[in-house]
Parts: structure tokens; C-alpha cells; sequence
């Protein structure tokens, strides 16, 4: 099937809009997140968003719009907890993440199961996507990258040196804030992409293929955005054409993007 | 009229029930560099947080260029080296990209540098020897040139004031003589006030103007003339270790 032909679909249009602007989101964040230790947030929060799909299913509302609120909460429930409670951002996020998968299966235990829904929420099914949710998804992936390009200097003084970036006047517990509410909002935009299970890997695999490579601050957002988004068009591509799961396939597009450019950075 | 930069008034911080700092008070001059000394644990460190509003006092008043600190917004006047700056040694920044992230305080919207800060960031560079390797990444140097660049993000606002935490614990003693010259050029010619805190009580007499020997409490502060002639310091020193501190003075 010729590349035209494979693009002639609507829901595959969806997909590759919808995947690739979330995916843009996921790889800026994911520089920040990895650069400060705290890449593991997203895979708190995406165990959060199944306890939160769960209080969608059950109130038969659509999970998106009850999980965003939920988890932003639950982000900056992380950052006071690290900041507070004289916790490791790890530790934090192990609360966190065990609370919401414990409340997911105790809604889904008491609700008698709705398995095949929270299944495609788990797996993720970007193939499936909605026209609301494709414009809800653009528009938040769009405003979280204009929060990061509006706040950019402030992003890289406080992720090189946060102490330096206090005294040089910069309020960084602001941007701390805005920086977790923000990877709430993207985990769960990722979820409808490679599921809850694999979402951490759209905010990890593409930051730290660019830092294999990367020769300066911005080059490495830009090289997280571009294997990003590549990674998503040849993952919907591959998984269309042979048949396997598109959330899966995404991420193993990624890791072999990531082999690839640590192979080449030990190679030259 | 020498014109006030700093002045702490009773400043005391404790830790818990740990007394840090008791009943600081002292006054910073434009021009002065000041040879900031003490044991391990006497508080430097907690005095220059302090100072730059990273920990409030538990008692005392502290004012930088004549405002309570607390009000304090020209942070860009105040140039800063941390004790050991523990960043991400794979960090992607270029040497260029932090020096610049030091005007940050002065220069926070999102258009690019103008033709002024280039050649202020240029500048910073070239004082500190740095400009050559400005498109070099931060983890590809070598430990005496991160802290130059460290020293550069300092300075690249041209501050009126400078401190600096122990910033040769890194450098070997050839970069470690002129970096001290460097500094005594921005402190003599460009009238940088400078507050040098350091473990080398044997050679700070070399460079700085005013001793503030601190332990808890301000054993000393004032010249170096003033210290080595003091029954009292010789008293509470001992003549070994006050001619220690002295005998490198010219």
C-alpha cells in the first residue's frame, strides 16, 4: 500500500494529527523532567489516570475530562510531598502511583469490572480517537507548549541550577508547579496514544535519545521533538500496514531511535 | 563617603536547637573585599544564604544597597558562586547558554539578546578565559574550567556585589593565581565589591582587604593591619595562627 493510499483514512488523519501534537508535548517536557530526575513522574501519573478512567467509567463520564483534573491534583500532590514531607521526588511518586492503581481496582472491583474499556484505556487505542477529542487534544498540547516557550529562560535556569535561579529572582517553585501540572495534562493526552502502561515512554525515550546526540539546550528539545513526532508517523505507519498494536509499536520505534543514536555516539 | 552595600543588624539562625549564627552584625562598603573565614560548621555558608535571601534569619535585620532584604528586587546587582554547584554532569548546555543564563535576572522576556548583553556575555567570557570553548558543552569540560564558566554566569551582569563560596577548591594553583588576579582586577578597577569566603586562611591576606573571622559569632571584622596587631586576636588565635593569617599580607 502506497503512502497515499495509507493517509486516504480518517481515522488514520486522526491518529497522526492527534499523535504526533501530543507526542511534541510529551518530548519538550521530557527533556525537563529527565534533565531533573523526576522522569519517573509520568509513570506515577499515568498510574494515577487509571484510577481516574476508572471514576470516569463508573460515573459514565469520559475519562479524558475526568482524569485531567484529577491528575493535575495529583501532580502537585507529588511536589508537595517532595517539598514537604522531606521525600524524594521517587518516593513521592510511589505514593501517589500505588494510590491511584489501588483506587482503580477498588472502583473497578465495587463497579462488577468494566474490563474491555479500561482495557483500551491500559493499551491505549490512538486509532480509535474522536473529533472532540482530537481538537481537546491539540489544543491542550498547544498550550502546554506555549507555557514552556513563554517561561523557556526561566525552565532552563531552574532545571541547570535551581539555587542560582532563586537568587537570580526567578520564582521556582512557580515553575515547578507549572511544570508537573503541565506533565498532568500530557499524561493523560498520552494515554489515548500508547496507553497507560507505556506512557512514560513518550516523555522519557525522546529526551534521552536527543541527549545521546545533543549539542546544546534547545538542540535537545529540538532533537526530542523531531524523533518524537517521526517516531509516531513510522509507528501508526508500520502498525497499519502489519497489523500490531499502535501504542507498542510507537514505543519500539522510539527505543530504536534511542539505540540507534547511542550506538552512533559511541561509534563517532 | 564610602556608600553602605551591606549591613546585618543581631542576625542569628539556628537550626532546631543548633545556634548557627548569634548576634551578627557588620557593614559592607563599596570597594571592600572581604576575606570571609572560619572552622567548618562556623556558619559561612548559612551567613551568605542568608545574605541572599535563600534563609530567613530568626532574628536580626539584614539590608542589601540600603533596602531590608525582604524587599529587595535588584538581585542582578548581586553576582553569586555557589560552594559546589551539583548539576547534571551530561546536561546539554553550551558554556555560551549559562553564561547567559546569568542575565536572567535583569532580562526575562522571551526575545533574543541584543546587542549589548552579546557583548556583555562576551566580556564575562573573556575575563574568565572562557570564550574560546562558549559553544563547548558544560559536561565536556574539565572541573577548574566548569567553575570559570560558574564564575563567568556570576559576573556576566557586572554586579556591584560578588559572592563567592570558596570557588578554587576546583582550580589548580596556576588558574587558581589568576583567577585571584582577575578578581582583584574587577575589585580595583571596576570597583566590584567582592565577599570571598574560603578555607585558605593562609593566603587570603594576599588579596582581600578586611578580614570577618566568624565562628557562630564575629570573632573579627576589619583590616588585615588591624588584625595582625591585635593582642586580642594574637590572644584568641594564638601567635602561630595569627601569623599565619598575616605574615602573606603586604
Amino acid at each position: 500500500m502506497e503512502i497515499l493510499d495509507f493517509l486516504q483514512y480518517e481515522f488514520i488523519r486522526r491518529a497522526l494529527i492527534t499523535g504526533s501534537f501530543i507526542a511534541l508535548a510529551c518530548s519538550i517536557l521530557g527533556v525537563l523532567l529527565v534533565l531533573r530526575r523526576f522522569s519517573l513522574i509520568g509513570d506515577g501519573l499515568a498510574h494515577v489516570t487509571f484510577g481516574s478512567v476508572a471514576i470516569g467509567l463508573l460515573l459514565k463520564q469520559h475519562p479524558l475530562y475526568v482524569s485531567i483534573p484529577i491528575v493535575m491534583l495529583s501532580s502537585l500532590g507529588i511536589l508537595k510531598l517532595t517539598e514537604k514531607a522531606r521525600l524524594y521526588g521517587d518516593a513521592a511518586i510511589g505514593i501517589v502511583s500505588s494510590l491511584g492503581i489501588a483506587g482503580g481496582i477498588l472502583i473497578a472491583s465495587i463497579a462488577g469490572g468494566f474490563n474491555v474499556d479500561l482495557f483500551s484505556y491500559l493499551f491505549g487505542n490512538i486509532l480509535a480517537i474522536s473529533k472532540a477529542e482530537v481538537f481537546t487534544s491539540m489544543a491542550l498540547s498547544i498550550m502546554v507548549l506555549l507555557s514552556i516557550f513563554l517561561f523557556y529562560n526561566e525552565h532552563f535556569s531552574t532545571t541547570f541550577d535551581e539555587e542560582f535561579a532563586k537568587i537570580s529572582g526567578i520564582n521556582t517553585k512557580k515553575i515547578n508547579s507549572i511544570l508537573v501540572l503541565l506533565t498532568g495534562i500530557t499524561v493523560v493526552l498520552a494515554m489515548r496514544v500508547v496507553g497507560i502502561m507505556l506512557t512514560s515512554a513518550l516523555l522519557i525515550l525522546p529526551a534521552v535519545t536527543a541527549l545521546q546526540i545533543a549539542r546544546s539546550f534547545k538542540n535537545t528539545m529540538a532533537i526530542s521533538s523531531i524523533i518524537a513526532i517521526s517516531s509516531v508517523i513510522i509507528g501508526i505507519y508500520i502498525s497499519f500496514m502489519i497489523n500490531l498494536p499502535t501504542g507498542a509499536t510507537i514505543v519500539m520505534t522510539n527505543f530504536i531511535f534511542f539505540v540507534t543514536a547511542f550506538l552512533y555516539r559511541n561509534i563517532f | 563617603m564610602s556608600v553602605n552595600i551591606l549591613s546585618t543588624e543581631g542576625l542569628s539562625f539556628r537550626y532546631n536547637s543548633l545556634e548557627v549564627l548569634s548576634d551578627i552584625s557588620f557593614g559592607i562598603n563599596v570597594g571592600d573585599y572581604i576575606g570571609l573565614v572560619g572552622p567548618n560548621g562556623s556558619g559561612k555558608t548559612t551567613l551568605i544564604r542568608i545574605i541572599l535571601g535563600l534563609m530567613k534569619p530568626k532574628k536580626g535585620s539584614i539590608s542589601l544597597f540600603g533596602v531590608e532584604s525582604w524587599k529587595f528586587k535588584e538581585w542582578y546587582r548581586v553576582g553569586y558562586l555557589p560552594q559546589r554547584t551539583l548539576f547534571n554532569p551530561y546536561f546539554p548546555a553550551m558554556v555560551k547558554e549559562i553564561v547567559s543564563s546569568g542575565l536572567f535576572s535583569r532580562k526575562r522576556s522571551r526575545r533574543g539578546l541584543d546587542k549589548p548583553e552579546e557583548t556583555m556575555i562576551d566580556e564575562a567570557m573573556r575575563l574568565m578565559d572562557v570564550l574560546d570553548i562558549k559553544n563547548n558543552l558544560i559536561g565536556d569540560l574539565s572541573g577548574g574550567q566548569q567553575q570559570r564558566v560558574l564564575v563567568a554566569r556570576a559576573i556576566v551582569n557586572e554586579p556591584d556585589l560578588l559572592i563567592l563560596d570558596e570557588p578554587t577548591t576546583a582550580l589548580d594553583p596556576e588558574t587558581r593565581e589568576k583567577f585571584f588576579y582577575t578578581l582583584q582586577e574587577l575589585n580595583q578597577n571596576k570597583k566590584v565589591t567582592i565577599i570571598l569566603v574560603t578555607h585558605d586562611i593562609g593566603s587570603i591576606g594576599k588579596y582581600a582587604s578586611k578580614l570577618l573571622y566568624l565562628d557562630k559569632r564575629v570573632i573579627f571584622y576589619g583590616s588585615f593591619e588591624d588584625f595582625c596587631s591585635s593582642e586580642d586576636m594574637r590572644s584568641y588565635f594564638g601567635e602561630f595562627a595569627q601569623h599565619l593569617i598575616c605574615h602573606r599580607h603586604d
